[in-house]
């Protein structure tokens, strides 16, 4: 790990002026940390947000408002998350291990580079480590990769990653929204446009400026309750990346669906999210039949690689049981 | 004292040292004046490496000097780095050329005051090469192939012929054919290779993490070309080896080397990345089967070859097919074992080489066999039971398979399945039960002890072994409390240290055969060195008792007939001028290898429960039972074989090193994306002991425990997993995405 | 056995009042400004790089005060190893995939070696080796471990024990499979997980407080 500077800020506002590219903000570092260990990341100056006042979290009038610096394992225990958000505490646990959730915060949990074996390993070409170097995982050992939403142009911006969060993929599924400062001011993003598709800029993950700080998370209220679901498929029984896995939530009357939300881990470079295919699954027959037709939706136009076809199935099959099991319970 | 010792589940004696992380380990060890090294490694799968630039790395603060191809020390002995008549000596990457033959090859080592800023300088140094094409590993090249010159063990011959082969497949009413893979396995013990090395003038000494002291201590001292007694060697704790601390592989010569370069001790750790490469690993296996069977199920033919690999500069046979050779009475058998080289490092020993993947294949095939004739598996098994070794012609010393077989499928409930595929399920999870034959043959080597009565009545057994987990302190404390009829609580053991009496490596379940063997034999000696004394004392309560008549019981000698009759050793000791008694013995085979077949046998059943919409796979159950002579410490000998079965558990559905064949490198040389099993993948599991009194395999009676609990695992799950969804998957590791149902 | 002691640090042994009594080498560190409030003064530009920035801080471990001088890319993991010899937290991975190196920060389970120490002033840092409750007596979980024989090589166990004893406090043993569950950020390559289970199932039902 090369040398770097330290400072450690209480106010947020200071953490913001403080902030350069060659920066990093420091809070769980359980990723940032591994990520320097390796030189992936190398910044000069770490500045430590952990002791900021946004650890909160808090019941309003919309919902509730979480903040960045909250634990994983702080909120997938907090009985207002359990109750009102049980799909995001199942996520959580569903990640890492007790040890990384207890380090973990949740704008660190957002901000979770993907496990790409050749992003990972510096001496490997990755366009998102290296915008230009080529992507080693075409042709290479892809079965951890995206089936959807690549980049598959030109070689200098080709990228398969995934994004490996499963926290993400509840947030997702939870219409959250992710609540910035930076020096022009505060702004909302919605999660699902706060992560974004490799494109042509690969190396980029999320929308956020390289000084603005995520202060909190909100999860809205859903308009219609329902019943949700996180199913993780895995290689272990637990303590490893999702291969796929799926955050529903669900809202059925008289055998009809009134509200339905899929967000898909593991096949994308941010949990995969098709909003008119939900909004056509409103007024059906929660049936297997209209899961499986949504399912196939939601892959349509993947492209798999050598190790990794089997994804295509597996995703559908892992959503039309998610359904199963939401419609079920 | 109404305890019985051998046998007895008594705690680990290291216990309260490893619990409270008092255990110092390699890398846990001090020394005055000690500085860092950290390995450098290559970034081609083959080459040269035309430049190194260390300009950057030489200014940074703390770095002494960074160790490469021209300032690294010559090695006297180099003309002993070479493929040996040594099977367990790797050849060592020591800096000694600019030739690169693997990626992630050691190439150069900075040396720095402090562990950041020998990081930080290796990170710096920037290397330029000349490359080429790597050689790819396995599936690659299978056709092209060459015959190795030996296997890892003396007496395994390369290829073997018994009866004809085509003969006995033509007589044959179904023949079964078919080819079975296993991947590159890496060890990843949790404890990384470590160690220190310091020298006092002519006389090095190291803390390394090994599984044998003694063979470190030849090796290196011959590699330096000074005499052995230089070289000091000490692993007093061993976080695990598992075959990859058996060989001295580059880092141990490394480190001493750069003690000397830079006057001072070095310790050099290994990064977990680092291990993937050039500290042996698993060869990926290609195993055809052939089966040939009569109606009734009597094998006619049988025959196993296998295709491993091995480096660009050394050579390691994977003995898969070993055996195929004896397992079943087949009177055709051949065999027949094929390399390939890659640019890869080279392969070695990983528990149960050679078995675990042959094993695989074998009782995989079996299991095949047994579904195309419409037979129980373990009948299949049965009417084939080799009642003597059919390829050393010799008898058992004992096996007790049959029972294994028996109290196995009791225990598990086999009765209970339904034997067709996918006839079994409990709401979305299919459900299959598996079984097989465990086997490993006894292995021993020559050890010696040091057995000491002092004055006051303790013991002291000094052996230059080493406890890399198994429990060999405490059983070793044991033998020796049960020869003296002594509390173990008496004994003190010296150990993991060469300036004790040299012992062997703790490798192929050997150190309770062989180690244990001298403990007993020496305790023997010094308890008759006090029947003697006694004997010949006058005023002694045995004087003129014959030795056979005298017992070591309850901390006393007395005689059987009388318990009262009789002293303890510190009253014997003090009338005859407390002074100890004490006695050395070597111990090593006679010819109980000639006349008997040697092995211990088990039965492990396996039930499964998978999800096939999702793949997702869960071994729910297993069982193993198995006849491995006396046990000698009924808890530590349950861990072992436990945790042998949890190794079959992991190489059957976890384990694999992505090598890329586009540039030899390893793609997940990590523990998040090399996988082995976590708390969670183990349900129930269990491992019961059939006891067998067996005289002739050694004078310790045991037969060795810790490879066979992963021989039978690795297939009974694959069994099952073919009998809950009728997928027969011949590649491992058994992955969701294999039986994944694509409907 | 020969190792160095480090004796640049201060053992309160009550672990209630906290005082300090550097080595010569360290006098003059105590007038630096403490880190934390520093950010109001601190420079915006960028520090040139390769300059050795080493900090001044106190740790709170095992109930006695560490203060010691850290470059901040230190780990806690590193700087109880090879700093202060506390090297019952073992380095399995050194990247948070295998649980050796758990201790608790401020009760909490953590992987020393992702934790920067710079960062670790003002929580209570407890390792293995301050678990017990005195030099002669084990904690109830250490002895379950010896006598489930929940370990086997034991370079995992003094991470397996801290997760553990944080299972059993945190109710997290209510059943085989929870245990299981929340033990999975503790790898065992010898296999003694059954072990490690009953040792933990053990403790559970004996119903002390731990």
């Amino acid at each position: 790990m090369k040398s770097f500077d330290y400072v450690a800020v209480t106010k947020p506002a200071d953490a913001v002026r403080l902030m350069e590219p060659q920066f990093r903000f420091i809070a769980g570092g359980t990723n940032l940390v591994d990520l320097m260990k390796y030189e992936i990341e190398r910044p000069d100056r770490l500045i430590d947000i952990s002791r900021l006042p946004l650890d909160r979290i808090e019941t309003t009038d919309a919902g509730i408002r979480i903040g960045a610096l909250a634990r994983n394992s702080d909120v997938a225990a907090d009985p207002a998350i359990t109750r009102q958000f049980p799909l995001l505490a199942e996520a959580l646990l569903a990640g890492a291990s007790p040890q990384l959730r207890n380090m973990a915060t949740m704008g660190g949990n957002l901000m979770q580079r993907t496990r790409c074996y050749y992003f990972y390993d510096a001496t490997q070409p990755c366009n998102k480590r290296e915008p230009g170097s080529g992507c080693g995982a075409i042709g290479g050992f892809n079965r951890i990769h995206a089936i959807l939403g690549t980049s598959e142009g030109a070689a200098k911006t080709q990228c398969i990653a995934t994004n490996p969060s499963d926290m993400n993929v509840a947030l997702s599924a939870l219409d959250a929204i992710v609540q910035v400062t930076g020096p022009k001011g505060t702004r909302a993003i919605p999660v699902i446009d706060f992560h974004r598709l490799p494109g042509d800029t690969p190396e980029r993950d999320t929308v956020l400026e390289a000084n603005e700080l995520i202060t909190g998370l909100d999860l809205p209220k859903p308009a219609i309750p329902g019943k949700s679901y996180y199913l993780k498929v895995r290689d272990r029984a637990s303590y490893a990346f999702a291969v796929v896995s799926v955050a529903t939530r669900l809202a059925v009357e008289n055998g009809r669906i009134q509200d339905v939300r899929i967000a898909l881990g593991g096949v994308a470079h941010k949990p995969w999210r098709i909003v008119e295919v939900e909004k056509n699954m409103v007024g059906k027959a929660a049936t297997e039949e209209t899961f499986r037709a949504a399912a196939q939706q939601l892959v349509a136009g993947a492209k798999p690689h050598e190790h990794n076809a089997f994804k295509v199935q597996l995703a559908q099959s892992a959503i039309v049981r998610a359904l199963q099991t939401v419609a079920t319970s | 004292m109404a305890k019985k010792l051998i046998g007895d589940p008594i705690d680990r004696i290291d216990g309260d040292l490893k619990v409270t992380g008092r255990a110092r380990y390699s890398a846990d060890m001090k020394r005055p004046d000690m500085v860092y090294g950290v390995l450098v490694m290559s970034s081609i799968g083959n080459g040269r490496i035309r430049s190194f630039d260390t300009a950057e790395t030489l200014k940074m603060p703390g770095v002494l000097t960074v160790m490469s191809y021209g300032n690294a020390p010559k090695v006297a002995g180099i003309n002993k780095n070479k493929p040996s008549e040594v099977a367990t000596d790797r050849v060592m990457s020591l800096f000694q050329d600019n030739k690169v033959h693997y990626n992630n090859q050691p190439i150069a080592m900075v040396i720095a005051d402090t562990f950041e800023h020998a990081v930080d300088g290796a990170a710096r140094v920037k290397v330029t090469y000349e490359s080429q094409k790597p050689k790819p590993p396995l599936p690659a090249g299978r056709n092209n192939t060459f015959t190795p010159e030996r296997l890892p063990r003396y007496d395994d011959q390369v290829d073997t012929k018994r009866g004809n082969l085509k003969a006995g497949l033509s007589g044959a009413s179904t023949k079964v054919t078919e080819t079975y893979t296993t991947p590159t396995q890496t060890h990843n013990a949790l404890e990384p290779h470590a160690l220190i090395a310091y020298w006092e003038g002519e006389k090095l000494t190291m803390y390394n993490a090994t599984q044998g002291v003694s063979g470190v201590q030849k090796r290196i001292s011959e590699l330096f070309g000074m005499p052995k007694e230089n070289v000091r060697v000490i692993a007093q704790f061993v976080g695990g080896g598992f075959g990859s601390k058996g060989a001295t592989w580059s880092h141990v010569m490394l480190a001493p080397m750069a003690a000397k370069l830079v006057g001072k001790p070095v310790k050099l750790v290994l990064m977990r990345e680092h291990m993937f490469g050039m500290v042996g690993w698993r060869s990926s296996t290609v195993q055809k089967m052939v089966v040939g069977t009569k109606k009734d199920g009597e094998f006619t033919a049988l025959s196993h070859d296998t295709i491993s690999q091995t480096s660009a500069f050394d050579e390691f046979a994977e003995p898969a097919g070993t055996i195929s050779r004896m397992m079943y009475a087949s009177p055709n058998m051949e065999s027949t074992h094929r390399l390939i080289r890659a640019n890869i490092g080279t392969p070695s020993a990983m528990r149960a080489p050679g078995e675990a993947p042959g094993v695989f294949a074998l009782e995989s095939v079996v299991d095949e066999v047994a579904y195309a004739i419409n037979m129980d598996p373990i009948a299949l098994r049965l009417k084939n039971y080799a009642e003597t070794d059919p390829h050393k012609n010799l008898p058992f010393s004992s096996k007790s398979l049959r029972e294994c077989y028996q109290q196995g499928a009791e225990r598990f409930g086999w009765a209970k399945r339904t034997p067709e595929p996918r006839s079994m399920r409990e709401g979305n999870e299919l459900i299959g039960m598996g079984m097989a034959s465990s086997i490993y043959p006894v292995n021993r080597a020559e050890s010696t002890a040091l057995v000491r009565i002092k004055p006051d009545g303790k013991v002291q057994v000094e052996t230059g072994t080493q406890d890399i987990g198994t429990g060999t302190y405490t059983v070793m404390t044991q033998v020796a409390a049960d020869v003296l009829g002594l509390s173990p609580d008496d004994v003190t053991l010296s150990a993991g240290d060469t300036r004790f009496p040299e012992s062997t490596t703790s490798g192929g379940s050997r150190t309770t055969a062989s180690t244990g063997s001298a403990v007993t034999q020496a305790a023997q000696a010094v308890l008759k060195q006090a029947k003697q004394l006694a004997y010949k004392d006058k005023r002694s309560p045995l004087f003129n008792v014959a030795e056979a008549e005298i017992v070591a019981e309850n901390g006393r000698l007395q005689t059987k007939s009388d318990p009262r009759q009789g002293e303890t050793f510190v009253s014997l000791l003090k009338r005859n001028g407390s002074k100890p008694l004490e006695a050395k013995m070597l111990s090593k085979s006679a010819d109980e290898k000639d006349n008997y077949s040697l092995n211990a046998f088990g039965s492990i059943f396996a039930e499964v429960r998978i999800d096939e919409a999702l793949g997702r796979i869960r071994v729910s159950r297993m069982i193993g039972t198995f006849a491995a002579g006396r046990i000698l410490n009924a808890k530590t000998a349950r861990s072992q074989i436990l945790g042998g079965m949890i190794w079959g558990v992991s190489m059957a559905l976890l384990e694999d090193t992505l090598i890329d064949p586009r540039t030899g490198r390893v793609m997940n040389p990590n523990l998040a994306e090399y996988h082995v099993p976590v708390n969670a993948d183990i349900e129930e599991i269990d491992g019961f002991f059939i006891e067998e009194k067996d005289e002739t395999v050694n004078p310790a009676g045991v037969k060795g425990i810790g490879e066979i609990g992963v021989v039978g695992s690795v297939s009974a799950i694959a069994n099952a997993v073919y009998h809950a969804t009728g997928k027969r998957i011949r590649d491992l590791p058994i992955t969701l995405e294999k039986v994944l149902d694509y409907r | 056995m020969e190792y160095t002691n480090h004796k640049n640090y201060i053992i309160d042994g009550a672990g209630r009042r906290w005082f300090l009594k550097q080595s010569s080498a360290l006098v003059g560190m105590l007038a630096l400004p403490p880190l934390i409030g520093q950010a109001g003064t601190a420079p915006a530009s960028s520090v040139p790089p390769g300059l050795p920035m080493k900090r001044a801080i106190t740790l709170r471990i095992n109930r006695k005060a560490y203060r010691i001088e850290v470059e901040p890319r230190e780990t806690l993991l590193d700087v109880l190893r090879e700093r202060l010899d506390l090297i019952g937290s073992k380095k399995g991975c050194d990247h948070g995939q295998c649980g050796a190196c758990t201790v608790h920060i401020d009760g909490r389970t953590a992987n020393a070696c992702l934790l920067l120490a710079v960062m670790q002033q003002d929580r209570d840092i407890t390792t293995i080796e301050g678990l017990a409750p005195s030099p002669d007596r084990l904690h109830p979980l250490q002895t379950a471990f010896v006598e489930h024989d929940g370990l086997q090589c034991g370079f995992c166990t003094p991470g397996q024990i801290m997760s553990g004893v944080a299972v059993l406090r945190e109710g997290h043993a209510g059943s085989t499979a929870q245990i299981k569950e929340w033990m999975s950020g503790n790898i065992c390559r010898c296999g003694a997980y059954s072990g490690i289970v009953d040792a933990i199932e053990a403790v559970q039902k004996g119903g002390r407080q731990v």
